[in-house]
């Protein structure tokens, strides 16, 4: 799983089969200390609760299906929670 | 498996009902020197591993599954072993 921030929401008008009511946000990526890294992408919310702004965190892959009931979806990002707390150690050398 | 040492702790009370009570470590990957390389993974704990520790991260689907005995987890990175000691030539 990684670190992202909710930008912005996908509202789809035709949506795959299983897809229906599934809320879409865009995520922009961040790196280890929740600074922006790469392009935002579009993420499935499994929470149904996160909203531009949100500290989430999301899995990629076969696994982000799994995350949706249903699961057999055409999904490949999916936020699994919203982060509450985030700590790091100062000073690891990055 | 990726090679990492863990760097910090993630909490949160919304999220998929399979991550409830579940420890999450972030997890930075290093090389075999111990190096940081840019890239890390949010990983679940189940070897009581802690912040500073070198560990090595399953990060695979369906390992991740049978560690947890489920067939339909949303679950990738597991941190399954502590390091003591890695030698590279």
């Amino acid at each position: 799983m990684l670190l992202g921030r909710v930008v912005g929401t996908v509202v789809p008008c035709v949506v795959y089969e299983g897809l229906e009511g599934v809320p879409m946000l865009m995520v922009q990526p961040l790196d280890k200390k929740g600074a922006p890294k790469g392009v935002p992408l579009v993420a499935a919310d499994s929470t149904r609760m996160a909203g531009p702004g949100e500290f989430v965190y999301y899995e990629g892959g076969r696994e982000a299906a799994l995350a949706l009931d249903p699961w057999f979806v055409p999904v490949d990002h999916t936020i699994i929670g919203i982060v509450d707390t985030h700590q790091t150690v100062p000073g690891d050398g990055t | 498996m990726i090679l990492g040492r863990v760097i910090g702790t993630i909490t949160s009370t919304i999220n998929h009902p399979f991550y409830d009570a579940k420890k999450m470590l972030v997890v930075e990957r290093i090389d075999a020197a111990g190096a940081p390389l840019s890239d890390y993974v949010i990983a679940i704990d189940t070897v009581d591993a802690g912040t500073g520790d070198r560990v090595f991260v399953l990060d695979e689907g369906n390992g991740a599954r049978q560690v947890f005995a489920s067939e339909d987890a949303p679950v990738r990175s597991v941190i399954v072993g502590i390091v003591d000691v890695v030698t590279a030539q």
